[in-house]
């Protein structure tokens, strides 16, 4: 604390001997390099909604992401860090220039961001085309990132769209189902999942009969919902997420169809939003790269000590954020503090190893995003309970990543 | 020295300010003068309805973002595209735009005339937002900075910031000027007639109509001119750029900057988004200081707006006059 | 499509528009009455969702939280015409659009402190949970059916009220001549704030007696609000029957549209405003 104290008042100091024209005097206070790497604070500026639909996304990831730096002591490889968080408000044409702020003007060591998959691809285009800083997502899954726009200094801490989505298709073939419908929003999330479950849904011997993508964030699903019992599949499989999964699963059951025609989905569909749910969304079936209920030590510590931080239970989005930070954290160590050090930097994270992930430990693919395991989960009791493995260490295609 | 006078000292000032700007401005602030000047481009183009012809467009931005979409798709993947063939695919095609949707909407006036232009853009909106081949909502990147040359010669990188910065520029220069000339010609007179009294200026025998449409054209030609700068700048369009927040957004630089004055626009466009670039969307995240109020910055932008609205009605122009006129008294003192 | 399920689009599609008339009862008398665009109206649908599942908190009882929620929000609405909106009659549009923008951004702010950013629900009321059984497969919800028959006897009631009652002679006569109602001594500006009270409180009302079929999440207010005012303008600006049969051709358009034309989905309902306007630029009932 007084360190800190300390600081400030040296930056003042030099501030005011500038002004006075003390050049040549104020040159000795500057610190040589060597030093600020020891000193100054490891920049992490973070681009993430916290305002409108998606600013619960954005908290969980924050939330866990602090959690874990301060269990580590609130450094990055000896330095003290500093947070510079912007909020995204979901808005693609405010994405490029927020993302060049954080680099440009706050010259920022790591870049942590976003949820929306149009950001991200917005982002990755920055940020590729230059060596620093390193950005890693928290949360959005579009496949471009890892695939198209891949590039040394961008790594995905979450998933690809097509991860989560993929083992869904084989679930519904696997549990006798002929013909399903899909549905989601039509923006990128969406279409990419919808597309990798239909592709392994028609792999295992079922037929897709008809693509229903909402426009989005359109919530009035009542006329979609009679289409769906008019065409009568053997099963739907749906990705919306926050406001509008509870609404649609909601909905779903309201209209009589659970009962004749199971819905599935990746997770999203019941993640973090089971509880608002209540009992419409009992025994639904979907695939994701974590359930609250996994029996590891990492995870009964990280729910405790996330419950205890925060006060409610955490989701798949505050791991994301937790796994994140341990990135951080490993990336940082091994160069101990000097991010100036790019090629360790990566290096590191690319050889990270995530023993403490409350999803199960998992590692970097050449495209730097997760090889993690897909779990099955259903909500029994407005929670979720896990049924098993429904792909085991699952690595995205990446088409089109030339790291790959 | 009138209040005139310093009013002109101020434009003037505020000219050579940005026209040395590179010169002393660090990579991001050029990117958001470049950002700032097209606002103010973009901005004025409405002054002439709102300020100028009376005339609330509530959907300015269906042009904006119709310009953005149009280069992205005469910019192929692999090569640039002359600014000679971009520009007036372009223009010419928010010129038609706005020539439709224009017909339809100086039909009415008032309440619906705003409404009518705000359904016009959401249908423009929504067209963009749910067109897969379009990009759908993610929007699509133009990968290629218009080519400003012949062939090989390059007359200009827009790559280069600093180029791109003065091209920006000079379009706002030319812009403002071309939006003068318009306006102290006959024509000018008659649309400013239109907003005085529309029925006495029919009387006089002109085809109010006409005029309005007319200038409806103008101005979404050159809320296009702006849609191209900033795609072609930023490199990414999405529909976004064509939501009625932004339309909303657009007119309250308008009004933040006083409306009928142009450079009142611009001024409001500056204003804006300094401010925004300073205070807003900036979460602090110290750990002891996460819950702060910092985090609620939507808050302050609320009760700004509110303040603004209650109490400089007439912009940061009529704050400036009144501090010139107040100027001009103590010099005619001595 | 076959006969059975066309006619379960067109349920659909009156069901939505009545949920419609709901949200876009309260904008077109505060956009008739008193010239004013309220763009926070979708904010205050929002507060009233939130409002319920707040108070259902504590009275664990929905009609009860309704109660309490028109209660406050009544007050809310008249402090707000008060405080800020009753300065700006006499300015442009303009500057009212402006202001209930501003609004918007401080009621998010405020949902998000108070609430903060999690989803919620709302439940069904018992009497009222369960589905009729429609086709083999899909069941209608009774709270659906519910809303539509509370839709209908708010329309009447709004019919009532302004067409037979005192205080409704007064809104028209202050809606059709400020200075003349005033030379009759109505106090314009008492009448003025109950309006925009009764606005706010209709908005907040369709958000509280829709919240446990659309969730309680944030943002919910942007996308209805837009939809709502194409719904006014359809109907006529101010009449509270045009808003009722401008929610039905909506609803109606939105549903088909969606069904038989999922890629211009949302463009058809734009679409058919500019259609309603070029053939009466007033609105299906609006005065010129």
């Amino acid at each position: 604390m007084t360190k800190k104290v300390s600081d400030n008042s040296r930056r003042q100091f030099l501030g005011g001997v500038a002004a006075t024209a003390g050049v040549a005097a104020a040159s000795s206070f500057v610190p040589t390099k060597f030093a600020i790497a020891g000193k100054a604070p490891v920049k992490v500026g973070i681009l993430l909604p916290y305002s409108g639909t998606y600013a619960m996304l954005g908290n969980s990831i924050t939330n866990a992401m602090k959690m874990r730096l301060e269990q580590a002591g609130g450094m990055l490889g000896g330095r003290p860090i500093k947070y510079i968080g912007v909020d995204s408000e979901m808005s693609v044409p405010k994405a490029a220039p927020n993302t060049k702020k954080l680099i440009d003007k706050e010259k920022v060591d790591f870049l942590v961001g976003p949820v929306h998959s149009g950001i991200a691809a917005a982002m990755a285009k920055i940020v590729g085309k230059r060596k620093t800083p390193i950005m890693i997502v928290p949360n959005a899954g579009s496949n471009a990132v890892t695939g198209p726009l891949c590039a040394p200094n961008i790594f995905r801490c979450s998933f690809s769209n097509w991860q989560p989505a993929f083992p869904g298709g084989k679930l519904m073939a696997d549990e006798g189902h002929k013909t399903a419908i899909t549905i989601s929003w039509k923006y990128g999330a969406g279409i990419q999942m919808m597309a990798a479950g239909t592709e392994s849904f028609e792999a295992n011997g079922g037929k897709v009969i008809k693509d229903i993508q909402v426009p989005f964030p359109k919530v009035e699903f009542q006329a979609f919902l009679s289409d769906i019992a008019a065409l009568k599949p053997d099963a739907v499989f749906a990705f919306f997420s926050g406001g509008g999964a509870v609404k649609f699963v909601k909905d779903y059951a309201a209209a009589g169809l659970k009962e004749n025609i199971p819905l599935y989905g990746p997770g999203f569909l019941t993640e973090g939003v089971s509880a608002a749910q209540g009992a419409a969304a009992e025994g639904i079936k979907t695939t994701l790269h974590y359930s609250a209920d996994l029996d590891n030590a990492a995870n009964q510590k990280f729910r405790t000590d996330y419950t205890k931080a925060y006060g409610k239970g955490p989701n798949v989005f505050s791991v994301q954020g937790f796994d994140t930070a341990s990135l951080m954290l490993q990336a940082a160590a091994a160069v101990q503090g000097d991010m100036g050090a790019t090629g360790d930097v990566i290096t590191a994270m690319e050889n990270a190893v995530f023993l403490d992930s409350p999803r199960g430990q998992w590692k970097m693919s050449k495209a730097h995003n997760p090889i993690q395991n897909i779990y099955l989960r259903q909500v029994q009791g407005g929670k979720q309970k896990l049924l098993g493995i429904a792909a085991e260490a699952l690595e995205d295609p990446a088409k089109g990543c030339k790291l790959a | 020295m009138t209040q005139e006078k310093i009013m002109r000292f101020i434009l003037i000032g505020f000219v050579a300010i940005l026209a040395a700007g590179p010169l002393y401005l660090e990579t991001y602030y050029t990117e958001l003068f470049i950002h700032m000047m097209v606002l103010g481009i973009f901005a004025m183009s409405l002054d002439l309805l709102i300020g100028y012809t009376g005339l609330v467009s509530f959907g300015h931005a269906a042009f904006f973002g119709l310009a953005g979409y149009l280069l992205a798709i005469v910019t192929p993947e692999t090569e640039p595209t002359a600014i000679w063939i971009s520009l007036p695919v372009v223009l010419a095609g928010c010129a038609i735009a706005a020539a439709v949707i224009g017909w339809f909407s100086v039909r009415t006036s008032g309440i619906y005339f705003i409404m009518i232009t705000l359904a016009f853009a959401q249908m423009f909106f929504y067209y963009f937002n749910e067109n897969n081949d379009l990009g759908g909502s993610d929007g699509m990147f133009i990968s290629n900075k218009p080519l400003v040359g012949w062939g090989d010669f390059q007359f200009l990188d827009l790559e280069n910031t600093t180029s791109l910065y003065y091209l920006v520029f000079a379009g706002l220069l030319a812009s403002y000027f071309l939006l003068r000339t318009i306006l102290n010609a006959p024509f000018g007179q008659v649309i400013k007639g239109i907003k005085a009294n529309e029925h006495r200026t029919k009387a006089l025998g002109y085809n109010t109509q006409n005029y309005k449409l007319v200038v409806f054209i103008i101005a979404g030609t050159m809320a296009g001119f702006a849609g191209f700068l900033e795609a072609a700048s930023s490199g990414i369009v999405s529909p976004g750029n064509l939501h009625w927040h932004h339309s909303g957004i657009v007119i309250m630089l308008v009004i933040l900057g006083g409306m009928g004055t142009l450079y009142g626009a611009v001024f409001g466009a500056f204003i804006l988004t300094l401010l925004q670039d300073k205070y807003t969307g900036m979460v602090e995240l110290m750990p002891d200081f996460m819950s702060g109020m910092a985090d609620h910055w939507h808050l302050f932008q609320g009760i700004f707006i509110i303040l603004v609205v209650l109490l400089v009605p007439n912009g940061a122009v009529s704050l400036l006059a009144k501090i010139s006129q107040a100027l001009g008294k103590k010099e005619d003192a001595k | 499509m076959d006969f059975s399920t066309f006619l379960i689009q067109v349920l659909n599609g009156f069901q939505y528009g009545f949920l419609l008339f709901l949200v876009a009862s309260g904008l077109t008398l505060v956009f008739g009455i008193m010239g004013i665009i309220n763009l926070a109206h979708g904010a205050f649908y929002m507060l009233g969702a939130y409002l319920t599942y707040w108070l259902i908190g504590y009275t664990g009882n929905l009609f009860l939280a309704i109660l309490g929620g028109i209660l406050i929000m009544a007050v809310l609405g008249y402090l707000i015409e008060r405080l800020a909106i009753s300065y700006l009659y006499d300015r442009d549009h303009l500057h009212q659009v402006l202001l209930t923008y501003g609004l918007i951004l401080i009621i998010d702010d405020l949902q998000k402190i108070l609430w903060g950013t999690d989803f919620y629900s709302v439940p069904v009321p018992e009497i009222l949970a369960g589905g009729i059984q429609m086709t083999e497969n899909q069941e209608y919800p009774i709270y659906r059916l519910f809303i539509s028959v509370v839709c209908m006897i708010l329309a009447a009631g709004l019919y009532v009220l302004i067409n037979k009652t005192k205080l409704g002679m007064m809104i028209r006569a202050g809606a059709s001549n400020r200075e003349m109602s005033q030379a009759l001594g109505i106090d314009i500006s008492k009448i003025f704030a109950i309006v925009f009270s009764l606005g706010v409180t209709l908005a907040a009302f369709s958000g509280m007696i829709g919240s446990p079929i659309s969730s309680v999440f944030p943002g919910m207010g942007s996308e209805i609000l837009i939809v709502s005012f194409v719904v006014v303008v359809v109907g006529g600006i101010g009449s509270v029957k045009g808003a009722f049969v401008g929610a039905m051709i909506i609803g109606l358009a939105d549903t088909f549209g969606t069904v038989l034309l999922p890629e211009f989905a949302s463009v058809v309902v734009y679409a058919v405003m500019a259609i309603v306007l070029l053939w009466r630029p007033q609105g299906l009932f609006g005065q010129t």
